[in-house]
């Protein structure tokens, strides 16, 4: 007779849930070149769209002439500012509290400003138009430097709220001034660092950069003059969001309108917020009565769709003498361009900064952020990070550097001395945040074991002694993520909860719909798994849909590592809301209580008389008979809305070694050596895949990515020519590893992972190139670490010098 | 149309003939008049890669390359590496090791990675990262995409020993 146990757990590998790495369900349509992007989307009839752009960052409209482009062979119309207001949407809400402009009403507060929107028969036509549109502009004194946005003297930039005494997020001191948002106790904080033996302080600056995503944002909009039906394909990370702006945007009622995702290139971010194409391209299809499609140029998608970032920080830490933290006090200067038009939960103007006291036991800590328009392009989303999370990360994990340093401790010394220790959780920062879970002390010390720190450190002062520049950075990071909790978490008063609808059919195969939207994440696998274990019904024949509001129940969408967090717990427990139901009708069938039955992967057993069972299969096609106890309803469905009690709040320790060329600052990365800890793990394949994905993105921020401007506000940046995306050639080898510590608050203890990578990863190179200097008092450099940058610190410490 | 031009090529295996302007890019020939929307747009600037087809035993960024001049080519796009229902080892590969997350640079990925088996069917990590450095991908780190090229040309070479 076969051993029962292995009987259960073949049975349980045919099932392909939780915990393996299964191939991906959508790789078959990607490897054939037959995904559906926005792009390859082709309606009868359909017109498209360019958008005429300010070439100027600051500047009055005298006048806009459309003749010339309405002559252009193929040009149907020219849609401006003053064609919008009769339908009310030359301006529409961001996701931010402020308003924006659709199309500049006459005025433009950044370059590349959207002016005028060009529809043509074919985008060569549309194109030619768009350069045939006629702007007269009056030029105005551009601000740059957000240090400069609240002077006395400074330009208006935001003329059409001048006199706002707020713009969502409490009062306002300056015509350029958007929030003042603070958190902690600062009188105490203050008492702190009067008194203590040691502080330091550090200027930091998390740099201006952009998601980029491959593919760049686009919509087709297709608006039924016979039925009032707008339909939008369109690259949203948040399908359901948009749904209810353009609702509200346009009067038509929500459930005329159909936003579907499709298949994303790619998010990072950059394809959460509403964008003026999208609005105009609904207005362009209202007014023609036919589809309109709009697709960005690479140059649009990082001149003018969500940039990340751009804080001016001010950290500093008070400590004792052996380099244990006693208080945290850190500021920063946000510029957020010309319209507020970052996401953000209304409570939370700078997101979840006030995660910055990381993973250490920090007693007093007050942080605030002040945030003001500038005459660049509108943004301040999250890349790859939830808001505002990287900055907090950064700050935290280069200052305990900088203070193991002042006190004369070893780098992965002073975070031992400082973790929230293991039986400290569920641990609450000063700043207000329960910290769920976590092994801190746990995962430093594998990584450090494995990597043979140490040794590393010993290579260190031998190459230091010769003269030649090896630095090793730690980054022991904890992240926040799957908003959130609807008490502390909306957007625009639409609470951050999920939702999962699952559809039993009666031959076992499933459909089930989220509010979530994939741009690359392997949802389709991923959610098919957990459910597969939660029902016993194999995760191949489970189908997942995302994405089109017409199908799934409302969700916040994919951003902020929420997807597991929030839907994954949401489907774990529509799924539960099934078994319930399942186990009546099989205690029916098996003429027994339902105490009397145990679960065992697919099946239900009679306890004690194992020959006595249903399987999942059975019962699924007897609950779409009548042969169902008394009373009860056919079929097997269930619909969670989940509304998490508290973030999830993932960890890791990564490790990360760089040789810098003193005579070049060329800095190549030896070794990379990641450990993460995202509680549960689904799939360890797309986890891994995610990490190294994360990483490569850190890589780029840390070490190459930036948009900068020129004093009058021109982008200088803004082609793959001159923004970084790593290679092939420049990208690491990733080693990757993990510990798990499941979340106590999560149906399946799952906490969620993509982001932690780009969030932990950044400080970790970082302070590997600050590392490489730590011996000659070198504190702080500001990102990116290019060969130039590093070049000109190696040369002013004339280390390049023979 | 202003000034069209009839041009003809084979297109991964059959011939096709189309009518464009002479400004016309191969990309957009493909994706819009043709409905080969497996290459896709990343940049325009021919940086990105997510484009790649091949011509005549070349990886071409097809938004640098005029229709005009694909008269008499033959074009080879990631539509044309199913052979008979069997895909080919490169896209089996690519599932096999996760060498995809949103697919968007995958059909470029592939075409370039079979120009370079076909030129070099036993490359090493260093030569594969450096003949794929023309094809940009933001999810995957590129690790996994070098193992399934590793691991392509291993099954490719075994088939024809």
């Amino acid at each position: 007779m076969p051993d029962t146990n292995v009987v259960a757990r073949e049975r349980e590998d045919k099932l392909q849930g939780m915990g393996c790495s299964r191939k991906r369900k959508e790789d078959a349509r990607f490897i054939r070149g037959q995904g559906t992007y926005v792009d390859d989307i082709k309606l009868p009839g359909m017109l498209f769209g360019a958008m005429v752009r300010s070439p100027y960052a600051h500047a009055r409209i005298k006048s806009i002439n459309k003749a010339k482009a309405l002559a252009v062979p193929g040009v149907v119309a020219v849609l401006v500012a003053d064609d919008l207001k009769p339908v009310n949407l030359a301006w529409m809400p961001t996701l931010g509290g402020d308003v924006q402009a659709v199309l500049a009403d006459k005025k433009v507060c950044f370059q590349y400003q959207e002016v005028a929107f060009v529809i043509a028969s074919d985008r060569y036509a549309a194109a030619d138009g768009a350069e045939a549109v006629e702007v007269d502009y009056e030029e105005l004194p551009a601000i740059v430097d957000p240090r400069r946005a609240m002077a006395k003297d400074a330009p208006i930039i935001r003329e059409d709220i001048a006199d706002k005494t707020e713009v969502g997020h409490g009062p306002r001191t300056h015509p350029n001034h958007i929030f003042t948002w603070e958190a902690g106790d600062k009188a105490a904080t203050d008492a702190v660092f009067a008194g203590a033996p040691v502080t330091v302080r550090e200027e930091i600056l998390n740099p201006r950069v952009h998601p980029c995503p491959l593919e760049t944002c686009g919509c087709v909009a297709s608006f039924s003059k016979a039925t009032g039906q707008l339909t939008v394909f369109m690259t949203s990370q948040a399908p359901h969001l948009v749904r209810t702006v353009v609702s509200m945007l346009s009067g038509i009622a929500e459930s005329k309108i159909r936003i579907v995702g499709g298949d994303i290139g790619g998010g990072f971010g950059n394809k959460v917020p509403v964008y003026p194409g999208y609005v105009v391209s609904i207005v362009a299809s209202i007014v023609t009565g036919v589809p309109i499609k709009w697709i960005e140029s690479r140059i649009e998608n990082i001149s003018t769709t969500g940039f990340a970032r751009d804080y001016h920080g001010v950290a500093e830490l008070a400590a004792d003498q052996n380099g244990r933290i006693k208080a945290l006090r850190f500021t920063a200067l946000a510029d957020h361009g010309a319209f507020n038009a970052h996401v953000s939960a209304t409570k939370l103007p700078a997101g979840l900064f006030s995660i910055c006291t990381g993973s250490y036991d920090i007693p007093k800590a007050y942080c605030r952020v002040d945030a003001v328009y500038t005459n660049k392009a509108p943004g301040g989303v999250a890349y790859r990070c939830s808001l505002r999370v990287t900055e907090a990360v950064y700050l935290i994990e280069r200052m305990i550097d900088v203070l193991a340093q002042k006190v004369g401790v070893d780098k992965a010394e002073i975070r031992r001395r400082n973790f929230v220790k293991v039986e400290q959780f569920p641990y609450t920062t000063a700043l207000g945040w329960t910290l769920d879970s976590g092994n801190y002390h746990g995962a430093l010390d594998k990584v450090l074991k494995a990597v043979d720190y140490d040794g590393l450190r010993r290579e260190q002062a031998q190459k230091r002694a010769k003269g030649e520049l090896m630095g090793i950075g730690i980054s022991t990071f904890t992240e926040i993520v799957g908003a959130g909790p609807t008490k502390v978490c909306d957007i625009l008063g639409i609470g951050l909860f999920d939702s999962c609808d699952i559809r039993v059919h009666p031959t076992g195969s499933v459909i089930a719909r989220l509010g979530t939207m994939s741009q690359g994440q392997g949802h389709a696998t991923t959610y098919a798994q957990i459910i597969a274990t939660e029902l016993g019904l194999p995760s191949e024949d489970i189908q997942i849909e995302e994405g089109d509001t017409d199908k799934a129940p409302y969700g916040a969408g994919t951003w902020g590592s929420r997807s597991t967090p929030v839907a994954g717990a949401a489907a774990a427990r529509a799924a539960r809301k099934i078994m319930d139901k399942a186990k009546k009708i099989a205690a029916h069938l098996l003429e027994v209580g339902e105490g009397d039955l145990e679960w065992e992967v697919d099946r239900f057993k009679v306890k004690g008389n194992p020959s006595q069972i249903k399987t999942m299969k059975e019962i699924c096609m007897v609950a779409h008979t009548g042969n169902i106890p008394a009373g009860m309803e056919q079929g097997l469905n269930a619909v969670e809305y989940y509304d998490p009690p508290n973030l999830t709040f993932p960890f890791g320790a990564y490790l990360c070694v760089v040789d810098v060329d003193r005579f070049t600052g060329e800095t190549k990365v030896r070794r990379f050596y990641a450990l993460d800890d995202c509680g549960t793990r689904i799939n360890p394949m797309i986890i891994e895949g995610q990490i190294h994905g994360g990483l490569t993105e850190a890589f780029a921020v840390a070490m190459g990515q930036a948009v900068p401007f020129d004093e009058n506000g021109n982008h200088l940046g803004n082609s793959l020519m001159d923004y970084f995306l790593p290679t092939s050639m420049e990208a690491p080898k990733w080693e990757t590893d993990f510990t798990v510590t499941p979340s106590p608050h999560h149906p399946i203890g799952a906490k969620g992972v993509a982001e932690s990578p780009h969030v932990g990863g950044i400080p970790c190179f970082s302070n590997a190139v600050m590392d490489a200097f730590a011996h000659l008092g070198v504190t702080h450099m500001d990102m990116p670490h290019t060969s130039f940058r590093v070049w000109q610190k190696c040369n002013e410490l004339g280390l390049n010098k023979r | 149309m202003a000034n069209p031009k009839k041009v003809s090529f084979t297109l991964n295996g059959k011939p096709v003939d189309v009518v464009v302007e002479p400004r016309e890019l191969l990309i957009h020939t493909l994706r819009e008049k043709l409905q080969l929307t497996g290459p896709h747009i990343g940049c325009e600037t021919s940086h990105c890669g997510a484009c790649t087809v091949d011509i005549d035993s070349m990886s071409v960024k097809s938004c640098t390359m005029l229709t005009v001049q694909c008269e008499g080519a033959q074009v080879l796009t990631i539509e044309g590496f199913e052979q008979g229902g069997q895909l080919h080892a490169l896209q089996e590969a690519f599932t096999q090791d996760h060498a995809l997350q949103c697919g968007y640079c995958t059909p470029g990925m592939i075409t370039r990675a079979y120009r370079l088996l076909q030129e070099n069917p036993h490359p090493s990590e260093q030569e594969i990262r450096y003949w794929m450095a023309g094809n940009l991908c933001r999810c995957t780190g590129y690790q996994n995409i070098v193992k399934a090229v590793q691991d392509a040309a291993g099954k490719l070479a075994a088939k024809a020993a």
